[in-house]
């Protein structure tokens, strides 16, 4: 029989109970970083692979196909910025390493620090698509009325499923002057 | 009885005089009532917010409110329906009732239920003062997603503490529900013969435990968001706003089902006493609650389908939610065999009982189609939802938590409540909540989105008509406002059993029970 439990175990019975939910509070945020390795493994949310140029270089450029790469750029509320890619598509090979820049202005007189958030649709081509430079890396410092082009480098690896034949790459810009982050 | 009664009040000490002995009340029964109460008097508040909802969509076009307002009600309607009224109703049911059913002479900590009880009126005047506001009261929606719920007025420090509160006041409760019954049970009461709604409010005491922590940790990560420079979901910073969804519903899918459980507990113990049967397949009730439990754990992303999941997680979330509909399908074949070839009467607790089980089957129903992911993208955030979960909620929630005052009212106040008026207020309730909610499933499926003021001019006329349910139901309340009260001033005199089939410890006990019950444990064979 399960029951037949008596007062005496209410010694155990209380802490436990008290240490539920102290433990589940921290769970809470233990979802933060499990989170995050699972967009990473994934692809999730579009966030995308970031490889470095020696990696990039080894692999195999598949002349064959041709895959258009989109470019859009908007941006977060209020962020007082004109902000756009240089060119809106290009056509690339899987394996080539190809540059970009998008342009940005301020339009405040003022400086400004921007952040860039990238996401790549759709999401499972999200981490085939690699980034060996991105002025999304770190945060971008703006002097009043400063326009810049930002560069990007970018590869799209040549395991992209065979049936993907636009990716979409989004740049978000958010102005966090007000709460940098190092 | 009577002379047990008389020897029992003179052993022990009665109720003190004068209100502080509602403030400082450490028994079960005061605490119990002050649930209750609290509950009526916010399930009147609540309801006055919905009427607003409902006034405003009568017509289409801007009438009566302005857009930030009305948001203001959707989400102020939510938090004080969940968090006011159907939680602390089944906390007070729980309260009286636990006790009494297992035998024991109060709860297991009883100054902490006073404390996790006065907790919850400062919660909610915290809570609703923010209507009072410059910039309005929250208008996010209840979910309170972010980016939009950051970009509120100085309503929001107020609504996460008013929500730290409720969650506290709710472990504590919860973690006093389960010391109980694990250890206060009388000798003889296994687990396995305890009553249903002792069965249910065990498990929904350990999601209580397990997930109000979690959505305390998920406003704290919006306060330290808007106020102390953290970026969880501010993607500036580096962070997700749909990781946000992903920590509530972790924490909002279990909490759906603490709505729902103590009432599957309710109705298990009406059933079999107008039935006059025992309740069909005991140990499946049991194990069809516990699968529900863990089941709640794995599906909460079936909220937020149309963020853009892989396949492969969208289609682990839909079958994991499919899955729910066997223990619940379970449940409600046991009521219904329960009922066969049962000798029936139909007083008014049976009638909510039996209503509870048809319409909570149709919200059931509505549940199993929003589960289907291809499909759920016609419905997200449509009117189909409200209709849904209102559908699970107020005939569903609501419809249990009266059957169970009905049921248990005349073993609390030792009147018969009126029979006349509280089946008129079933009758009532019933027809327009089902003129109020269901139309709401056609306007949904033909695309009106919730929680925006105004629509296309051709659902008028299905709005209209839940329009008018929705002041027919919220005016019927009135109806058991008034049953309660005249029950409470007096009536034909209930037997200690009150109900010919009912079985049980709380039905040895005298109607009204003494103060204090069970001083000497009552021994189960």
């Amino acid at each position: 029989m399960i029951g037949g439990m008596n007062l005496q175990s209410g010694k155990i019975t209380l802490p436990v109970l008290f240490l539920v939910p102290v433990l589940m509070f921290g769970f809470g945020y233990l979802m933060v970083p499990i989170y995050n390795v699972l967009c990473d493994i994934t692809g999730l949310n579009g966030k995308t692979g970031a490889i470095s140029i020696s990696e990039a270089s080894q692999l195999t450029v598949d002349e064959e196909r041709l895959v258009k790469v989109e470019f859009t750029g908007s941006l977060n509320m209020y962020a007082p910025w004109q902000f756009a890619p240089e060119v809106p598509s290009m056509m690339v090979h899987p394996g080539k390493q190809y540059s970009t820049t998008y342009v940005a202005t301020n339009k405040l007189a003022k400086p400004l620090v921007g952040q860039a958030v990238p996401s790549v649709s759709p999401g499972r081509a999200a981490s085939y698509f690699n980034k060996t430079e991105c002025f999304c890396f770190v945060q971008q410092s703006f002097e009043a009325k400063e326009t810049r082009d930002m560069p990007l480098v970018f590869i799209v690896d040549p395991e992209l499923p065979k049936d993907v034949d636009t990716v979409t790459l989004s740049y978000t810009f958010f102005d966090v002057t007000d709460k940098q982050i190092n | 009885m009577n002379a047990a009664v008389a020897e029992t009040d003179h052993h022990d000490h009665g109720p003190a005089p004068g209100l502080m002995r509602w403030v400082t009340t450490t028994n079960h029964k005061d605490i119990g009532t002050l649930y209750l109460w609290f509950s009526l008097i916010m399930f009147f508040i609540g309801g006055a917010m919905a009427l607003v909802i409902r006034s405003e969509l009568f017509q289409p076009g801007l009438q009566i409110v302005d857009p930030q307002f009305f948001n203001s009600m959707t989400t102020m309607h939510a938090l004080v329906m969940i968090f006011g009224v159907v939680m602390p109703a089944f906390v007070g049911l729980a309260n009286w009732m636990l006790p009494m059913m297992v035998g024991a002479p109060d709860m297991a900590l009883p100054r902490m239920n006073n404390w996790s009880f006065w907790i919850l009126p400062f919660g909610f005047g915290m809570m609703l003062s923010t209507l009072f506001m410059p910039g309005g009261a929250p208008a996010s929606g209840w979910t309170l997603y972010p980016p939009l719920s950051l970009q509120g007025g100085m309503a929001f420090p107020f609504l996460i503490f008013s929500i730290h509160l409720l969650g506290i006041s709710s472990i504590m409760g919860a973690i006093n529900i389960v010391a109980t019954i694990q250890n206060l049970r009388a000798p003889g009461m296994t687990f396995m013969k305890m009553p249903l709604f002792v069965w249910t409010w065990f498990i929904t005491a350990y999601l209580l435990v397990a997930v109000m922590p979690v959505l305390a940790g998920a406003v704290t990560m919006l306060l330290t968001d808007k106020f102390f420079g953290t970026a969880f979901f501010t993607a500036g910073g580096g962070g997700d706003p749909v990781m946000y969804q992903h920590i509530f519903w972790f924490f909002g899918h279990p909490e759906v089902y603490i709505l729902i459980l103590p009432s599957f507990g309710v109705v298990s113990e009406i059933i079999p006493t107008f039935a006059r049967k025992h309740l069909f397949g005991y140990s499946s009730m049991v194990y069809a609650t516990a699968s529900i439990a863990f089941l709640s754990f794995i599906v909460w992303a079936h909220h937020m389908f149309t963020v853009g999941m892989p396949l492969s997680g969208e289609l682990f979330f839909m079958f994991a939610t499919m899955l729910i509909a066997v223990p619940t399908g379970v449940k409600v074949f046991n009521w219904v065999a329960t009922m066969w070839r049962g000798a029936m009467t139909f007083e008014t607790p049976m009638l909510f009982a039996i209503g509870f089980v048809v319409m909570f089957s149709i919200g059931g129903f509505s549940g199993v189609m929003l589960a289907l992911a291809p499909v759920d993208f016609q419905y997200h955030d449509t009117y189909f939802v409200v209709a849904h979960f209102h559908y699970v909620l107020v005939p569903g929630s609501i419809f249990a938590i009266m059957a169970a005052v009905y049921y248990w009212l005349p073993k609390w106040t030792g009147n018969m409540y009126d029979e006349k008026w509280g089946k008129i207020h079933f009758w009532v309730s019933t027809i327009f909540v089902n003129l109020l909610f269901f139309p709401m499933h056609f306007v949904g499926l033909a695309g009106m989105p919730r929680r925006i003021p105004d629509y296309a001019v051709q659902f008028a006329d299905f709005n209209a008509i839940a329009s008018i349910g929705a002041f027919g139901f919220g005016f019927a309340q009135l109806i058991f406002v008034y049953v309660v009260f005249k029950c409470l001033r007096g009536g034909e005199k209930a037997t200690d059993q009150v109900w010919e089939g009912a079985h049980g410890l709380e039905w040895t006990l005298s109607s009204p029970p003494p103060y204090h019950t069970f001083t000497d444990q009552p021994i189960i064979k």
